[in-house]
């Protein structure tokens, strides 16, 4: 059963709503309005973040701790775990973008439930600003963003607990996100429109979506059990009261392994809708790409125990989670091939966009084969715990979904704002990124692999010169966000006219204006059963055509 | 035509297979190999380094040739070919990762019994009675790894490691020493039973590729063989607090002759060193 809302009759009472700016600072249910909120309050804490990490790279590149006291230091890693997961990734891969997009390709006036989706956005700005507050309240939480107990119930009580509460709040925030995808993309397609249709995106926020929802309860539980521990004296996770730490080990990394593809899979999705369009030639190998995106799913709960392996887990449980684990990346493989056989023969622009998922997918090769060797036991007894594990796990979440989150808006930007961004310094971005984000992170292998633990703030004098390496690719990092920041504010203002369609692409966003008006299209929800259509074997020469000319059918 | 553009790409992959595995054979990443796991570890860590460079050079050389190849020429709004799937081209791509992914399970699940993950764990000639007593006493990777454990523990050299903020303290049950850097006989399998007074500690040696949480209300058997007369460090890798990256500590590995002096200066009973 498929609901459709027709035109002029929707639950948006936009005469309350405020026009213009003033709309992305109120409770709007605009879909559209509530992703640039979601990716706008992201980019604020990724500025946020950022600084922390730019910190910590600071002390680091001397192997005293000389820079900030050691209590600060722990705060401020802890700090930077948080902020980047929780209120910059997690927001802006599922809530800017999913929010933004699923309505459109679902051929969707709205999302299903547009006051809850506005609560989830508006339940993050307090969160993260309790978060940081924490810092200046006699101190933020100093015992990394895994909490492990008895470490997080002997710091300081106020800092653990605003954290907790922090958490608890976006994860809230993140399950009515979850539970309002899924109703969208099972029940608000337009009639007509067939799951397997669907563009790939929404396939990928179904499946996150699904992570969400089952995993994030399993997270919010064991904090509550946490701050028990913590405040009443409770013995759940205390040795000294008889409690048990690595039973806590195994709820958080229940869902902390899925919140690896809650930040990935999304991403995933995006890269899928932007290669087609660029290349101009269709998504290769729809079918399997979506049993990839399912498999995972499966797999990514599956596997949490790999985090465990020198906790003194039991050896068959070390087995079957090294080849749980293992065999994600035959799935990913796939996804792999399939991004690669789009490009194939295709006529690829070599833009901002392409530039950066073309980063992505370099990365995060990188980082997959860095996960397979990670997942082998006898491997990850010697580098568990080291940098070799902070290298491994930036090329996922940095090199994998901040490069899709920037090739996202090199590649939406003209459907946000109407205007295009200027290309030369969307590819001085890129490259400035690219280099700074691979001089940071790739010595850290070496880092981890020869002695260096991770969460220190003092190191073995023999690191200084390759720390100072890595901070130098963090600079580089830094500095890369001011031609972006420069690019998306003036272009704003003086880029070049988008048009509606700038990309000449296919899915359901670009066959409306720029900015798209309040429900989406001014007409009927065009019906694109072919979101990937392009291709010069299908008949007439332009594939728009075709679906303009639906789209004339649905008028009449 | 196409024959030669086939040569072609079967000689590419033929060398960029050698190449991958003359770098993973030749290009050492890893420290010193100073324990007997550090050996196996070594075998396993060159098989998958070359794996991954293989993986990795060719997986990104094709994603640089699909880009210059086909990039879009300036004034071009036409579009690719329209290839939508390609079952047995899907099949081909499915089949690869899975074979190298049962070919690397199988290697380390080998490599991991090498090192004794597999095999129940032996005494390591700690007090039995406070074995027995202490139920949940729990096995770290390489704990199996000393040859037939309960018929020869006398060789075997005990050693309780207690973890606390921010120190290592090495007690030595046969002689009753009590020190903060740890002594051991090169070639002699060693075994620590490790404690945590307050928080999670772990105990890394990088020159022993050896690792373990440090837990506590959670005794834990760690055994291993130094193979390296030397200095080692011994490192806290679970944070544990403000000084954490300070929580480091030494492994000395003395010939056999130099141990007992150590030994002989130290110990406050002396009978029962055998």
């Amino acid at each position: 059963m498929t609901i459709s809302i027709p035109p002029q009759e929707s639950n948006q009472p936009s005469s309350l709503q405020p026009k213009g700016w003033l709309r992305y600072f109120s409770f709007s249910l605009d879909h559209k309005v509530i992703g640039i909120q979601y990716l706008v309050c992201g980019f604020f804490f990724y500025l946020i973040g950022g600084a922390l990490a730019s910190a910590i790279r600071i002390e680091l590149t001397s192997p005293l701790s000389d820079f900030m006291a050691r209590d600060v230091y722990n705060q401020v890693l802890t700090l930077h775990g948080t902020i980047m997961i929780f209120l910059w990734i997690v927001p802006v891969v599922n809530g800017a973008f999913g929010n933004y997009l699923i309505p459109f390709y679902v051929g969707a006036r709205d999302m299903a439930f547009p006051r809850l989706n506005a609560v989830a956005f508006w339940l993050i700005p307090p969160a993260g600003l309790l978060l940081i507050g924490s810092y200046f309240i006699n101190g933020a939480a100093q015992s990394g963003w895994t909490a492990y107990p008895p470490l997080s119930i002997t710091t300081p009580a106020a800092g653990q607990l605003i954290w907790i509460i922090s958490v608890l709040l976006l994860g809230g925030s993140s399950i009515f996100g979850g539970i309002n995808f899924i109703a969208t993309i099972l029940k608000l397609r337009r009639p007509g429109l067939k799951l397997m249709q669907l563009p790939m995106f929404c396939w990928a926020m179904l499946g996150t979506s699904i992570l969400v929802v089952l995993s994030t309860p399993v997270l919010a539980g064991t904090l509550v059990l946490l701050s028990f521990d913590i405040v009443a004296h409770t013995g759940f996770f205390n040795p000294a009261l008889g409690g048990n730490v690595v039973v806590y080990q195994h709820l958080f990394w229940f869902y902390s392994h899925p919140a690896v593809y809650i930040m990935v899979l999304p991403a995933f999705g995006l890269v899928s809708e932007i290669l087609p369009v660029h290349s101009r030639k269709p998504l290769f190998g729809y079918t399997t790409m979506v049993y990839s995106i399912m498999a995972i799913v499966v797999l990514g709960f599956l596997v949490w125990a790999h985090h465990m392996f020198t906790s003194g887990t039991p050896p068959w449980m070390r087995l079957f989670f090294t080849i749980a684990t293992s065999f994600i990346a035959v799935p990913t493989g796939i996804k792999f091939f399939n991004w690669v056989a789009t490009l194939w023969g295709g006529r690829i622009s070599l833009n901002s966009a392409v530039l950066f998922s073309c980063g992505f997918i370099v990365n995060f090769v990188f980082g997959g084969i860095t996960g397979v060797a990670l997942a082998q036991v006898p491997f990850d007894i010697h580098v568990h715990d080291t940098y070799f594990v902070v290298a491994h796990f930036h090329y996922i979440v940095y090199g994998g979904s901040v490069f899709v989150i920037f090739s996202s808006i090199y590649h939406w930007y003209p459907k946000f704002t109407g205007r295009m961004l200027s290309e030369n310094l969307g590819r001085f971005h890129f490259i400035l990124t690219f280099i700074g984000f691979n001089l940071c992170f790739a010595p850290q292998h070496w880092l981890g692999l020869n002695g260096m633990p991770r969460r220190v703030a003092e190191y073995d004098p023999q690191f200084e010169l390759v720390n100072q390496i890595s901070s130098v690719g963090a600079l580089i990092m830094a500095l890369s966000t001011l031609p972006f920041l420069w690019n998306v504010i003036q272009s704003a203002f003086n880029g070049n006219i988008a048009g509606d369609n700038p990309w000449r692409a296919l899915t359901p966003e670009w066959l409306t204006s720029s900015p798209p008006p309040v429900e989406n299209w001014k007409g009927p929800a065009p019906l694109v059963t072919k979101p990937y259509g392009y291709g010069v074997n299908i008949g007439s020469k332009s594939n728009l055509s075709t679906s303009k000319s639906e789209l004339e059918e649905e008028k009449q | 035509m196409p024959n030669q553009s086939a040569i072609f790409t079967i000689l590419l992959i033929i060398a960029l297979v050698l190449g991958g595995t003359w770098v993973g054979q030749n290009v050492n990443l890893l420290p010193l190999d100073a324990s007997t796991n550090a050996s196996v570890y070594d075998e396993l860590f060159k098989v998958l380094f070359s794996i991954g460079t293989i993986l990795f050079v060719g997986m990104v050389a094709l994603v640089v040739y699909s880009l210059i190849r086909f990039r879009r020429k300036s004034g071009d709004l036409g579009d690719g070919i329209a290839i939508e799937e390609n079952l047995p081209l899907e099949i081909f791509w499915t089949a690869v990762p899975t074979i190298v992914i049962l070919f690397v399970g199988l290697y380390s699940y080998d490599i991991y019994d090498r090192m004794g993950g597999m095999q129940a764990l032996p005494q390591g000639g700690h007090n039995h009675q406070s074995m027995i007593n202490d139920q949940k006493i729990w096995g770290g990777i390489g704990s199996g790894s000393i040859e037939s454990p309960s018929t020869n523990s006398i060789g075997i050299l005990p050693i309780e490691v207690t973890a606390l903020q921010f120190a290592f303290l090495f007690h030595y049950p046969q002689g009753d020493i009590i020190t903060g850097e740890l002594h051991v006989p090169v070639d002699h399998p060693i075994s620590l039973k490790l404690e945590s007074k307050d928080v999670i500690h772990a105990f890394w040696v990088p020159e022993f590729r050896i690792k373990q949480d440090v837990i506590p209300g959670q005794p834990t058997i760690l055994n291993f063989t130094p193979t390296k007369p030397g200095r080692y460090p011994i490192i806290c890798a679970e944070l544990c607090g403000p000084y954490h990256g300070g929580m480091r500590s030494t492994v000395v590995v003395e010939t056999a002759e130099s141990y007992q002096e150590w030994f002989q200066n130290n110990a406050k009973i002396t009978e029962t060193i055998s």
